[in-house]
């Protein structure tokens, strides 16, 4: 078995409301799996599946190729979107407190946490109150105490809001160096840049339905419309024009340029290859730019659910 | 350590730790006991304040039936016109002016008393006025009538009932006011204990919601271990409460009448003054007696046992109930709505104790009451000094206990769904819906 998590067609209504409608994902082990949709589309209640706090009515859900029991709990690491700490409860007693109901001996916990406090340089706040920290500081030990039992399997929920560009970034490279050290994570979020900078594959669900999932970048190459971006240089931009539009098919581009370029966005047939376009493009004008338009997940989260 | 006894410690210790618990805790029985000793002392004060009380006896019947006692002193006033008395008493600042008229007879003589005073007098002077006029003019009456007051004195006889079961169980009127003291402390101590640590309990859930942690803990716990964690750390905490108030009330109990020598039971009334003038010093030692024997008497191992399954049984039933609240609703302001289901069966409980086990401890009313699971605790517990058949005590706590048993069963789901729902205040219809999620 290479996933480490498996949905088989997990169904869950709330009274006539129903939340989740036959939806299966596959998480490689040791992927960034993102889990998208716009707000309300079920990814909350497919995440809460996964966690055993919600039971669904029908459909399984596999970890390492087993049936979900109690002990997986402590296999998982769930970073909800709704989150908080005790407010007048101690930093240090209060990680001790999660990380023992994660099945830690405390001794074992006290002793990554001080790994993990000095890895994020927040040694000093362990008999602060969570009320004395700010929104970040709270956001920190929040993160610390999700992944702080190393469970193989890491579920965050929005994992940067409330964090400041650098902190964010922080959160970031701990992320990618847990994947790297085994652990499997989903990441929810509205974030599309995120999605692109983190995420291998990716599930996207809309109206309880999975719409669309898999390797991004096989989605990406599933969604690319072989249109190139150009910008040439030229003294005569009509005629220039003029002469592309009836050997291509062509529309006007814009995107960000040092020079007063002639900029066109050209699609090629699937016939034509893009060294055919640029000796032409060569043979007429200077080419200062050309580039093919990848769809962002940006671009094809947008697509699928108005077209769904 | 598993979880529950985690979640059990973790309840406890915040509850015990938190500021406010201490200070209430410490500062409950000292506030308690300063104002019973403020109290005593002002009622001391005001008794120990001496009273002149003039009387003008114009039908010349009843000088003799006023002695001077510790706080009054009574001044007969003699040849004075009313007028003139009035101005006297007033101009000497005494307490007041008693005018008995002249009359034809008794009963109009007793028809036209008054009493003369700058403000109104108080009730227990005047009462105390009244007793003796009646007294001495009653006496003067049957002279009147030619009957011999030294033979009805002589005939005067005092009953006191004794009460024997069939069985030669020997029980007395003191029996009775002793199981009734006991039976109500024990059903009111529950119905405090429920009041207070069932809003605790609440509490602590609405913060976990509050403050967004409840998502954190319940993937790694079940959310019916969360909620018995809390109800049982929580009744820790409460317990540990109570004993600190027992233990520091008992002892500044002591501390303080000994420094200040306030002996409440030497605090008098007039009234009292007189009742104790009546009662013979070998009375009060027959009663501390009687008293001793009711006690004994009690079936106390029976009362201890009930007192505390049903103590239990109760408290968990109705602190369930607080949990579901709790986990129904966002913040405190929300709860009044579901408050009353639990309130009015509890305060019923507490009614139907005082005023029908008092009348009739085995009577219909009580002992329905004392089956109906939400009554039954503090009802039966007010029921069982008086002598509570076996097989009924088993039948009330068997109900309770299954009825605790659904009743968690139904918060528990209030609680799984409630704990994740933010927003908008649920109504009775949603909650309903819930429990089929």
């Amino acid at each position: 078995m290479n996933n480490a998590l498996v949905a088989n067609e997990v169904s869950k209504s709330f009274g006539d409301f129903k939340a989740l409608n036959n939806v299966s994902i596959s998480v490689p082990k040791g992927s960034i799996f993102g889990l998208l949709g716009p707000n309300g589309a079920g990814k909350t209640t497919l995440i809460r599946v996964i966690n055993q706090i919600t039971l669904p009515d029908t459909g399984k859900v596999l970890l390492d190729g087993e049936p979900l029991k109690a002990h997986h709990i402590q296999d998982i690491g769930y970073l909800p979107e709704e989150r908080g700490l005790y407010k007048s409860m101690k930093v240090g007693e209060q990680a001790l407190y999660l990380a023992q109901l994660k099945g830690m001996s405390k001794a074992e916990a006290k002793k990554r946490l001080k790994y993990w406090f000095e890895k994020l340089e927040i040694g000093d706040w362990w008999d602060k109150k969570i009320q004395e920290l700010s929104k970040g500081m709270a956001q920190k030990i929040q993160f610390v105490v999700t992944v702080l039992h190393q469970p193989k399997l890491l579920i965050f929920d929005e994992p940067f809001s409330g964090f400041d560009p650098i902190n964010a970034n922080l959160i970031k490279d701990e992320i990618l160096q847990l994947r790297d050290e085994g652990a499997t994570v989903i990441f929810s979020t509205h974030r599309m840049e995120s999605v692109e900078e983190l995420c291998d594959h990716i599930a996207l669900i809309h109206k309880s339905n999975k719409i669309l999932d898999g390797n991004l970048q096989d989605i990406k190459r599933q969604y690319k419309t072989n249109t190139f971006e150009v910008g040439l240089v030229t003294g005569n931009e009509a005629e220039l024009t003029q002469l592309i539009s009836t050997k291509f098919d062509t529309s006007t581009a814009n995107f960000k340029s040092l020079n007063n370029d002639l900029k066109l966005n050209i699609k090629l047939k699937s016939t034509e290859s893009s060294n055919d376009l640029l000796s032409f493009l060569t043979s007429k004008a200077q080419v200062n730019h050309f580039n093919e338009l990848v769809p962002t997940a940006n671009d094809i989260f947008i697509q699928t659910v108005k077209n769904s | 350590m598993n979880h529950l006894s985690l979640i059990i410690k973790r309840e406890y210790l915040t509850k015990v730790k938190n500021k406010s618990f201490i200070i209430m805790t410490f500062l409950s029985p000292i506030i308690m006991i300063a104002l019973i000793a403020v109290v005593a002392y002002l009622a001391q004060l005001n008794n120990d304040k001496e009273r002149t009380i003039s009387i003008l006896d114009e039908s010349g019947l009843i000088s003799s039936a006023f002695e001077n006692t510790e706080n009054t002193t009574y001044i007969i006033l003699k040849e004075l016109s009313l007028e003139n008395a009035k101005n006297l008493v007033k101009e000497k600042e005494e307490y007041g002016l008693l005018h008995i008229p002249m009359g034809v007879d008794i009963d109009q003589v007793a028809k036209s008393i008054k009493f003369y005073s700058e403000d109104t007098p108080s009730l227990t002077i005047i009462s105390s006025l009244e007793n003796r006029l009646e007294k001495k003019l009653t006496d003067l009456k049957l002279q009147q009538g030619g009957v011999d007051i030294e033979k009805i004195k002589a005939s005067k006889t005092s009953i006191d009932i004794a009460q024997e079961s069939y069985e030669g169980e020997k029980t007395s009127k003191i029996d009775n006011i002793v199981k009734l003291a006991f039976g109500g402390v024990a059903g009111y101590l529950l119905f405090m204990f429920i009041i207070i640590y069932g809003n605790m309990i609440m509490r602590s859930v609405i913060e976990e919601k509050t403050s967004r942690i409840i998502e954190v803990i319940i993937s790694s716990v079940k959310p019916m271990q969360l909620m018995m964690g809390k109800i049982i750390g929580t009744s820790l905490a409460g317990i540990t409460q109570f004993v600190i108030w027992l233990i520091l009330g008992g002892v500044l109990m002591m501390v303080v009448s000994s420094i200040f020598g306030i002996n409440l039971s030497e605090m008098q009334t007039p009234q009292q003054e007189m009742m104790q003038q009546a009662m013979e010093s070998q009375d009060m030692q027959m009663q501390a007696q009687q008293l001793m024997t009711a006690i004994y008497n009690l079936p106390l191992t029976n009362m201890i046992i009930a007192f505390v399954l049903f103590f239990i049984g109760g408290y968990l039933l109705y602190s369930s109930l607080y949990a579901a609240i709790g986990a129904a609703v966002d913040n405190e302001t929300d709860t009044q709505q579901f408050m009353m289901p639990i309130l009015v069966p509890l305060i019923l409980a507490v009614y139907v104790g005082v005023f029908t086990v008092i009348e009739d401890p085995h009577g219909t009313v009580s002992t329905v009451f004392s089956f109906i699971p939400l009554t039954s605790p503090v009802v039966m517990l007010m029921r069982i000094p008086f002598g509570v058949p076996l097989w009924q005590q088993l039948l009330s706590l068997g109900l309770l206990i299954g009825t605790f048993r659904i009743t968690v069963w139904f918060a528990a789901k209030i609680y799984r769904v409630g704990i994740l729902m933010y927003g908008k205040k649920p109504s009775y219809r949603e909650i309903y819906k819930w429990l089929k999620y």
